[in-house]
């Protein structure tokens, strides 16, 4: 019976683990196009707080989530122009402006919903599960992978998509090589800062999306810092996942992992290491996961480098 | 010749800021032709070049392409009119297949590429036809210098170009890749291809080109059949120029050895051998001068020199010291000053005042810092005393250095490293960018260091700066000495077939150095 215990355990465990990596599967991919053309976004924790927001509001405005979803989107991508703005035309540092947006990302947030909805106190109809039939009814498989909500499944779809994207058009192709080597994409006669602009919008509108899950498809309010760095789990995603979309969907998955144990750890009563250690294992895992995959360079070697025209 | 030549440039003039890098160039290619464009570094090949391919928009002038009006925004759109250039610089995406990088920019962004075989096959075709060796789905970063030359011609050859220029692309081979690039030129000429063959060595020039312009400061001062000419005529055009300046000499014979280098050699940062074996002595009291066209090891002997670049095996020995491969520091130390080729790479800190790079070596040491702090009242005193005996035109001494003109930059370079006393100095060009008058003055002031006994040795590329100055001229040519002249200028012609790297033709000097 032990046994049965634990597969029940491992299974809603993975179950889980899926959820939780949801928001950083959509963020992280997004944040590699961004990056594998050259652009660093380190605002992606106020950005996944925009869309988060965002598809809140309109949720609640609306009642659909995909609408919801669709708010989330364009509330990223509105941030992304920003970005985009200050980073690639004006060719301001990209650090320095990816902090800001953090922070206006969190201060906005944070005045709107106490603003508007804090005193409301209600909340949303989240996204349900998807029964999926006979894969769902599988003993343990089912509970583990066949019983999420379509944010969840669409995960696999967008990972999918991105690799080809990225690997397999003409866009993709010439998106990456504005990473290694923008001049040679000039001189073949693209141009560079339209394919960063649309990089970053790709980006942030996933990450707008990363965003949108946490409010539609996972806790059925807002709270302020909802994200709760996700946003930079997401970049070290992106380093440990060597600049894949595929990787990424593993690696977010792994982080999920985290998440999820720490969560049901903290509900094992047996189990007597303080509740604020288990809280911190995401983050200890980021670090020790960046230690371990340090310095084996796959980065875009024109990354954080604006382009200067000829 | 042809009543319509196949390109014709001009009047072209283009300019950078201050710089005019085109001053009415005006130039003739055939069709069919191999057509070299000879000229020292900064000569204006590139430049013009630049502005044939797209890369660069004329101020003034015009290009006439096959009896066409051309102007071009892009280097697209010149390659659709069948001009190609492989640059100095790659244009290679690294991480990319061979294949990918040449479908770059190509078609619609939202084209799937799901069937590269087709430009696979084409680029094996172009590869067997010209012999290149070039596999399409071989990634970038794993191939040597060479092979990516050959991927960079065959991309031009892929987008198909009836005229290929070819910018410096000796400057990153080896002899035998040299070899087979010359042939190769050689087969597309054959071909009825149109190739621009930019260089400075005039050993590969005279081998492979139909006809010969020789570029000076900004323009065609002359273009040539390559059988009417021979080397030592084009040097002369290419760095003949006459001395303006007699300089008094003493007659004092040199002293001691101070310097003496030993069988050095070293590799350039590309890891190809960049210094073979040299061998010199620099005594007390003389200027040694070393000449030969830029690219021939002068550089990384000057870095391994001052330690800035690692020494592979021999030695060098400063006043019985050996000093090999100490860091630049330690060397520094050892009386040892250093005006750099490359100033702002090795010289000055541009962003910080002329006082503060007027100390660049001795911040730490006394009358200029004691106790772990600077003496700014020192340090602002012997500025002031350099700029005023070196006259060097600056607002104060707290003026950031890089506002200053190359000139007077290069002027409190020299400055410093004299103020260091030391007994030996290595100067790697000289007069780099300097107006005449400087020129003069720095000139005169290393005279004045030979009479009192330093060693100097003095790197150009430039005849007049060597002529005017040096006791004797040793020639480097592929990184070795070729031989040594004196500073005659009645035998300039040696000088010059030296400088190619003929030796045959040369009666040098039997006495040992």
């Amino acid at each position: 019976m032990d046994d049965m215990m634990f597969l029940t355990f491992l299974a809603t465990l993975a179950g889980a683990a899926w959820r939780l990596a949801t928001p950083l599967i959509f963020a992280s991919i997004g944040e590699i196009f961004s990056e594998r053309a050259g652009v660093l976004n380190i605002g992606l924790e106020g950005t996944m707080l925009v869309g988060a927001f965002c598809g809140f509001a309109a949720a609640f405005a609306t009642g659909s989530i995909p609408l919801g979803l669709l708010a989330g989107i364009a509330g990223g991508m509105l941030f992304g122009v920003i970005f985009a703005f200050f980073t690639i035309t004006i060719k301001a540092d990209q650090i320095v402006v990816g902090a800001a947006l953090n922070l206006l990302g969190m201060g906005l947030t944070a005045f709107l919903f106490r603003t508007y909805y804090v005193s409301t106190g209600k909340g949303i109809e989240i996204a349900q599960p998807v029964q999926i039939p006979f894969l769902s009814d599988i003993p343990f498989l089912g509970e583990a992978f066949f019983r999420q909500n379509l944010i969840v499944y669409s995960t696999i779809l967008v990972t999918i998509l991105a690799s080809l994207v990225l690997f397999r058009t003409s866009f993709g192709l010439t998106l990456r090589a504005v990473g290694e080597h923008p001049k040679a994409v000039d001189v073949a006669g693209r141009n560079v800062a339209s394919y960063r602009y649309a990089a970053v919008l790709v980006g942030t509108g996933l990450a707008g999306l990363g965003g949108a899950f946490l409010t539609l498809g996972h806790s059925n309010q807002f709270v302020e810092g909802i994200t709760s760095g996700r946003g930079f789990i997401a970049l070290a995603v992106v380093v440990f996942a060597r600049w894949s979309p595929m990787g990424a969907f593993f690696v977010s998955l792994l982080f999920g992992l985290f998440y999820a144990l720490q969560l049901m750890l903290q509900a094992q009563a047996s189990i007597v290491v303080p509740y604020q250690l288990l809280q911190a294992l995401p983050y200890i895992m980021t670090i020790v996961t960046l230690v371990v995959v340090r310095g084996k360079g796959a980065a875009p070697s024109k990354l954080g480098q604006p382009y200067e025209m000829r | 010749m042809s009543q319509k030549p196949f390109l014709r440039v001009e009047n072209i003039r283009k300019r950078f800021g201050p710089i005019v890098a085109s001053d009415g160039v005006s130039l003739e290619i055939e069709e069919g032709e191999i057509h070299s464009l000879l000229g020292e570094n900064g000569a204006g090949k590139s430049v013009l070049m630049s502005m044939i391919c797209g890369m660069v928009r004329p101020d003034e002038g015009e290009i006439v392409f096959k009896g066409q009006l051309v102007r071009f925004d892009s280097p697209r759109e010149a390659i659709r009119q069948r001009i190609g250039m492989v640059h100095q610089h790659f244009m290679l995406v690294p991480n990319l297949t061979v294949a990918e990088n040449y479908i770059l920019g190509q078609g619609s962004p939202l084209r799937v590429i799901n069937d590269m075989d087709e430009v696979h096959a084409k680029i094996r075709e172009l590869s067997d036809r010209y012999a290149l060796d070039v596999r399409p789905d071989a990634v970038i970063e794993d191939l040597s210098v060479g092979e990516q030359q050959r991927v960079e011609i065959l991309k031009v050859l892929f987008h198909g170009i009836d005229l290929l220029i070819l910018d410096e692309p000796t400057a990153v081979l080896t002899p035998q890749e040299t070899d087979r690039l010359l042939s190769l030129m050689g087969d597309l000429a054959k071909d009825g291809k149109t190739v621009v063959f930019i260089s400075h060595k005039l050993d590969e020039v005279m081998r492979v080109s139909n006809r010969i312009s020789v570029m000076r400061d900004g323009r065609v001062v002359h273009t040539v059949n390559v059988g009417e000419t021979n080397a030592r005529e084009l040097a002369r055009m290419m760095v003949g120029r006459d001395v303006r300046m007699e300089l008094p000499r003493s007659p004092e014979p040199p002293g001691h050895i101070v310097l003496s280098v030993d069988n050095l050699t070293c590799r350039a940062e590309t890891g190809l051998p960049a210094v073979r074996g040299v061998s010199l002595n620099v005594r007390s009291g003389e200027i040694v001068g070393i000449a030969g066209v830029s690219g021939n090891g002068q550089t990384e002997l000057s870095l391994a020199l001052s330690g800035l670049l690692p020494v592979d095996s021999g030695r060098v020995m400063l006043n019985g010291k050996d000093i090999t491969g100490l860091d630049p520091a330690r060397i520094n130390a050892s009386s040892f000053s250093h005006i750099p080729e490359d100033r702002h790479k090795h010289g000055i800190v541009a962003s910080m005042s002329l006082s503060e790079n007027t100390i660049l070596q001795r911040y730490d040491q006394k009358p200029f810092a004691s106790h772990g702090m600077l003496n700014r009242g020192v340090i602002g005193e012997h500025t002031r005393d350099l700029i005023k005996r070196f006259r060097i035109k600056s607002r104060d001494e707290d003026q950031p250095i890089g506002a200053l003109s190359g000139g007077n930059q290069q002027k409190l370079v020299v400055a410093r490293e004299l103020a260091r006393n030391p007994d030996f100095i290595l100067v790697n060009q000289l007069a780099r960018g300097i107006d005449i008058g400087a020129m003069e003055f720095v000139m005169e002031e290393m005279l004045k260091q030979r009479d009192n006994g330093r060693a100097i040795l003095l790197i150009s590329t430039e005849l007049e700066e060597l002529f005017a100055i040096c006791d004797r001229i040793l020639v480097m040519f592929h990184g070795e000495l070729l031989g040594e002249l004196p500073p005659d200028r009645t035998r300039l012609d040696e000088l010059g077939l030296l400088m190619a790297g003929e030796t045959a033709n040369v009666v040098l000097p039997t006495h040992a150095s």
